[in-house]
Order: C-alpha cells, then sequence, then structure tokens
C-alpha cells in the first residue's frame, strides 16, 4: 500500500500556527520509515493526517491514488494496523479479548468470531511471544507487554502497512530492540512500517529511510547516513549533536549524541556561540 | 475469576430470575396471592375470580412496565458508560432522565392529548435538551471533562425536577399522575398502551444497542483506537446517544424518573461477566428488567397499605453503590 502527501498543510482549531506546512512525501510498500523531529515537530500531525483522523486544510491525503477521505474506516483498518500512545482500556480487557478487536474490521459487530478470526489472534499472540499471558488483564502488563499485546492487535488486523507511535517510549533498551525486531520481521516479510520515534539510533538501524520534520516543514528525507548528520540535527534540535558511525565498534547503525558544553569544550568539537552550534565530525 | 466464563448459563440464569422477579411483582401487594393462584389466573380460559382481576388487570401491567423500564434504563447505562468511558454515566446523573420527565410533564400540562406514544417523543425531545445542555457545560475546557460531566448532569438534573414541580403546581388536578411520580418514579399508572408504547421504542432499540457490540468494545480503547479498528466513531456516537437517550425517555414516560438503575446493573454485569457488549448489552436488559420488577414489588409492600415510590428504592441501593464507585475511580483505579 502506498500512501501520497501533496502539499498538505494544517493546523489545529483554535491554533494559529499550523502544525504542518506544505508537507509533500510518498511512502511506498516494503520500506519502514521513521518519522523523527523534536516535540511539537508535526510527527504525530503527519501520522494523524496519514492515518485519515484528521483532513487537511491544504493539499491531499492519497491511499494508493485515492483520496483517503473516500475510504472508509472498515476498509482501511484492514489494510492499516495501528500501535498508538493510548492508555488502558476503560474496563478489564485480558490479552486474548484486546487482541480479538484487531479482527473487528473483519466480523459484523453483533457477531462472534469464526475460526479464521480466531486463527489469526492466536497467531499474533505467538508472533509477540505472549502466549503465557493470553488471560491476563491489560492493565496488569508491565510497558513492554502492553506494547507487544498492542502490535499484537494490529497484526491481528492481517495489515499491510504498520503505523507506529512512539511505540518504544518508557521501554528499557532490551524491550526496544525485541520491539524493533518483530516490526523489522515484518517488513522483512513485505510488510511496510510507519515509525514515530524519538530514538534516533534505533532509526538509524531499522528504518531504511527517516523523515526529518522541525516546525511543521520536512527538512530532509532519505536513508539514515543522509538525514542523520550533525549539522542538520543540531540545528532541528537547538542543542550540539555529533553523529558517531557503530562501524568502528563493530556494529551497524549510527548514534546521535548530544555534545556537553560544559565538558566536551574542547574535545574537537566546534562551539559558534550560544545559537545553532555545530558538532563537526 | 477469568471475565467471560459461564456467559450463556449466566444469560440463562438471569432470564429465570427475570421470571422470578416478575412472578414475585404479580403475587404481592395489598392481597398476597400464592404462586400457584398466580399461575392459574395467567392461564388461559382460567375461570374468572376476583385473584385473576388483580394478576391481569391491576398487577401485571405494572410488573411489565417495571421490567421493560429496569431493562431500557440498565441498557441506557450501559450506552452511555461505553460512550463516555465512565462507569459513573447513567441517565439519571446525567440529567437525561429529568430532562425526558419535564419534557413529558410539559406537554400533559399544556393539554396535548399525545398518548403514550408521543408521550415518549415528548420525553426524548427533554431528554436530548437536558444532554446538550450538560455536554456543553462539561465541554467548556474545549474537550469533554468527563468529571465535570456527572457534576453538570447532577445540578441539570436538579434543575430540570424543579421544573417538573413546578409545572406540576400549575396542573393540579388536571393529570392524574402527581409530581410526586414523575420526580420519584411510580409504576402506579401503568397501562396495556403504555407498555405497548414502551415495548415499541425499547425493544429495538434495545436490539440496535447490541448489533453495536463490537462497536462499543472498541470505544472503550479510546475513540483514536476505535477509529483504527474500523469503528465510524462519529456515527456510532450519534446513533448510541440517540438510543440511550430514547430508552431513558421511553423508561421515564411510564414511570417517571428512576435513578441508578442504569449504573447498579450494568457494573454487576460486568463484574461478573466481563465488559464484551455481545452479553453486557442483553444481560443488562434482563438484570435491570429483575431488578426493577423487584423493586417495585418492594415499593408496594415495604409500607403497605401505603406505597412509596420506586425511586426511592432504587436511590436507597444505588447511592451507596455510587459512592463506592466513586471512591474507586477517583482513587486511580479504571473503574
Amino acid at each position: 500500500m502506498t500512501f501520497e502527501l501533496r502539499n498538505v498543510s494544517y493546523a489545529y482549531p483554535r491554533s494559529r500556527r499550523p502544525a504542518l506546512r506544505q508537507v509533500s512525501l510518498e511512502i511506498e510498500g516494503g520500506q519502514h520509515t521513521a518519522v523523527l523531529g523534536p516535540n511539537g515537530a508535526g510527527k504525530t500531525t503527519l501520522v494523524r493526517l496519514l492515518l485519515g483522523l484528521v483532513r487537511p486544510d491544504d493539499g491531499v491525503v492519497l491511499y494508493e491514488g485515492r483520496p483517503a477521505a473516500a475510504w472508509g474506516r472498515r476498509q482501511i483498518a484492514r489494510r492499516i494496523g495501528v500501535v498508538s500512545q493510548d492508555g488502558p482500556p476503560s474496563h478489564p480487557v485480558s490479552v486474548r479479548e484486546f487482541v480479538e478487536m484487531g479482527r473487528h474490521p473483519y466480523v459484523q459487530p453483533w457477531a462472534r468470531l469464526r475460526e479464521e478470526d480466531r486463527e489469526a489472534v492466536r497467531s499474533a499472540i505467538r508472533r509477540v511471544d505472549l502466549e503465557e499471558f493470553e488471560e491476563r488483564p491489560v492493565n496488569r502488563l508491565s510497558g513492554g507487554e502492553v506494547q507487544r499485546a498492542k502490535l499484537a492487535r494490529a497484526f491481528a488486523q492481517g495489515p499491510e502497512v504498520l503505523v507506529l507511535d512512539e511505540p518504544t517510549a518508557h521501554l528499557d533498551i532490551g524491550h526496544e530492540m525485541q520491539l524493533f525486531s518483530l516490526v523489522r520481521d515484518f517488513v522483512d516479510e513485505g510488510g511496510s512500517a510507519v515509525t514515530i520515534t524519538h530514538n534516533l539510533h534505533l532509526a538509524s538501524r531499522f528504518a531504511d529511510r527517516l523523515l526529518l520534520l522541525d516546525e511543521g516543514r520536512l527538512l530532509a528525507s532519505g536513508p539514515p547516513g543522509e538525514v542523520l548528520r550533525g549539522s542538520i540535527l543540531s540545528r532541528v534540535f537547538r542543542w550540539p549533536v555529533r553523529v558517531v558511525d557503530l562501524d568502528s565498534a563493530g556494529l551497524s547503525g549510527l548514534h546521535v549524541v548530544p555534545v556537553d558544553r560544559e565538558r566536551d569544550r574542547g574535545r574537537g568539537v566546534r562551539f559558534d556561540g550560544d545559537g545553532a552550534e555545530e558538532g563537526s565530525p | 475469576m477469568r471475565p467471560g466464563r459461564g456467559r450463556p448459563a449466566g444469560l440463562v440464569g438471569l432470564a429465570v430470575l427475570l421470571g422470578l422477579a416478575v412472578a414475585t411483582g404479580l403475587a404481592v401487594g395489598p392481597a398476597w396471592l400464592p404462586v400457584g393462584e398466580v399461575w392459574d389466573a395467567l392461564l388461559p380460559g382460567a375461570q374468572d375470580s376476583p385473584a385473576r382481576a388483580i394478576v391481569l388487570s391491576v398487577r401485571l401491567p405494572r410488573v411489565v412496565a417495571a421490567a421493560l423500564s429496569g431493562g431500557s434504563l440498565a441498557v441506557s447505562g450501559v450506552l452511555f458508560q461505553a460512550l463516555l468511558r465512565n462507569p459513573l454515566a447513567e441517565p439519571y446523573l446525567l440529567g437525561v432522565s429529568s430532562g425526558a420527565a419535564l419534557g413529558a410533564v410539559s406537554v400533559l400540562v399544556l393539554g396535548l392529548t399525545v398518548g403514550p406514544a408521543g408521550l415518549a417523543l415528548a420525553a426524548l425531545a427533554g431528554a436530548l435538551v437536558a444532554i446538550v445542555i450538560v455536554f456543553r457545560v462539561a465541554s467548556a475546557a474545549g474537550y469533554l471533562d468527563t468529571r465535570i460531566l456527572i457534576l453538570a448532569g447532577v445540578v441539570v438534573a436538579s434543575f430540570f425536577g424543579a421544573g417538573v414541580m413546578l409545572v406540576m403546581t400549575f396542573a393540579e388536578g388536571r393529570t392524574t399522575r402527581s409530581a410526586l411520580l414523575w420526580t420519584m418514579g411510580s409504576f402506579g399508572n401503568a397501562s396495556w398502551g403504555m407498555n405497548l408504547a414502551l415495548a415499541v421504542y425499547s425493544l429495538p432499540a434495545v436490539l440496535l444497542a447490541f448489533g453495536l457490540s463490537r462497536h462499543l468494545n472498541a470505544l472503550a480503547l479510546g475513540e483514536e483506537s476505535a477509529a483504527f479498528l474500523g469503528t465510524e466513531v462519529e456515527t456510532v456516537k450519534r446513533v448510541a446517544y440517540l438510543l440511550a437517550s430514547l430508552l431513558a425517555a421511553a423508561a421515564v414516560s411510564v414511570g417517571g424518573v428512576i435513578g441508578f438503575v442504569g449504573l447498579v446493573v450494568p457494573h454487576a454485569v460486568r463484574l461478573l461477566w466481563g465488559g464484551d457488549h455481545r452479553f453486557l448489552v442483553p444481560m443488562s436488559f434482563l438484570a435491570g428488567g429483575a431488578l426493577l420488577a423487584l423493586a417495585d414489588a418492594a415499593a408496594r409492600t415495604v409500607a403497605a397499605p401505603l406505597e412509596v415510590p420506586v425511586g426511592v428504592v432504587t436511590a436507597l441501593v444505588g447511592v451507596p453503590f455510587f459512592l463506592v464507585l466513586l471512591r474507586r475511580s477517583y482513587a486511580g483505579g479504571a473503574g
């Protein structure tokens, strides 16, 4: 499934400043795209537009060449699975019931699940390794388990695309790697993924393509090596950063490290006053 | 305990409970009738007797009204709780029931002859006015604050309650039903005509609510997540609000304002059998019917030969329950 944004602008009601300004981009199938940028850059807005939750003030969002507004939610839900930042359900729900909701776009709202639905639910739970927690209420899971349950629910939707909104916020590094690996497996099998994240390092390792947003504008787009550059990141995050290639440590990916203005002074880092500093390689 | 187990058995159990509650309602009153005599009276072709007259023309319409109203109020509560993601939401506490009462009373006082079906529509209009006011107040912050919602609901309820009292004062002697009946509830005036109207509105509304089951389940995750799972959230919300208001209004137009049925019943069902609306809706309908039929029986007997308003009985049960729930939901638990 391909997404396309053409010249999209959007401002929230009661807000004068647009959250997104004239963004154009295309997201093709079979790729993992990471959306990066500082807080308030428009990442979540971009994804809300992609998901058809809000309509652009200007420009158009297309799914497979058709305007997003022409798609029903049920049709969308059969193609796009979302791992959102929503809190726990308003009443206790077991992991299995939670994942069963992923079959919502396939069954009538009053009907029982069919055997194929049950199988999809079982395989989704197996995939994220939550079989032993099937009967446990979701609100009694740990943070990492909750995220995996959400991922299982998205898998149960049988999606072509996964959209993840800061899926590893509050997770430790082990759980981060576990979650991103599950997403990578999905992409390797031909799916595509769009992930909002603050973790630039994991984005460099797991994403094929990065989108860098700042103040509602798309500043850069391309493979990790092109987008993650000290000069541009220092300007966007308003803090000097250095980009370290982990190849020298025998690892894949890049590490983006903020510079400590006090202690790192004189270690080959150039400071240009208090404004936009450059972390020079 | 694993929620979700034993739900088919639970459905059967609640149907039996409703049957027992109806039987109780038919047997008790100023004259206590043995169950055998009640049964004989219900059989077609039975001989005319005082017992048969009491059961068929006095008690049966009343018990049916109580059961249908109780089921309607309980399902109305289920819908409001799902829509608002708040276990305290129910038609009485949201001011919907009082709005409905004022709508119905206004029509009666204006001297319009509308019949029971028209009266329920007038009640629906009042219910919708109430809910719009409550939502406006609770959305003052730019989003719907569910804590303010209940506060606004209770205040609006007392305002509309005062309105009912005021209107009824002018209508003294012109209608058969008293202000007390409208504000505290009673099925003393129930008739087959009323029951027919109630059934015509309530039963399809309950069926439609059942038809929304999985959408209501999805809404428990939040509106955005529900949309991600394929629910057309705005459409479902509009339909569900209308059904919830209609169910409450239809019940109020027959029995007046009766609180807490919509709070106690869905909560108890959820505790026992989990929150899946495919079971929660029909189970709450049966349990609500049983509860209100029993409450009405109690209202007729505890102070016999005097009658206590049935809303007094439900409040005596419901208020302690509400306080426990309130404490728990403000102490951080999600209900």
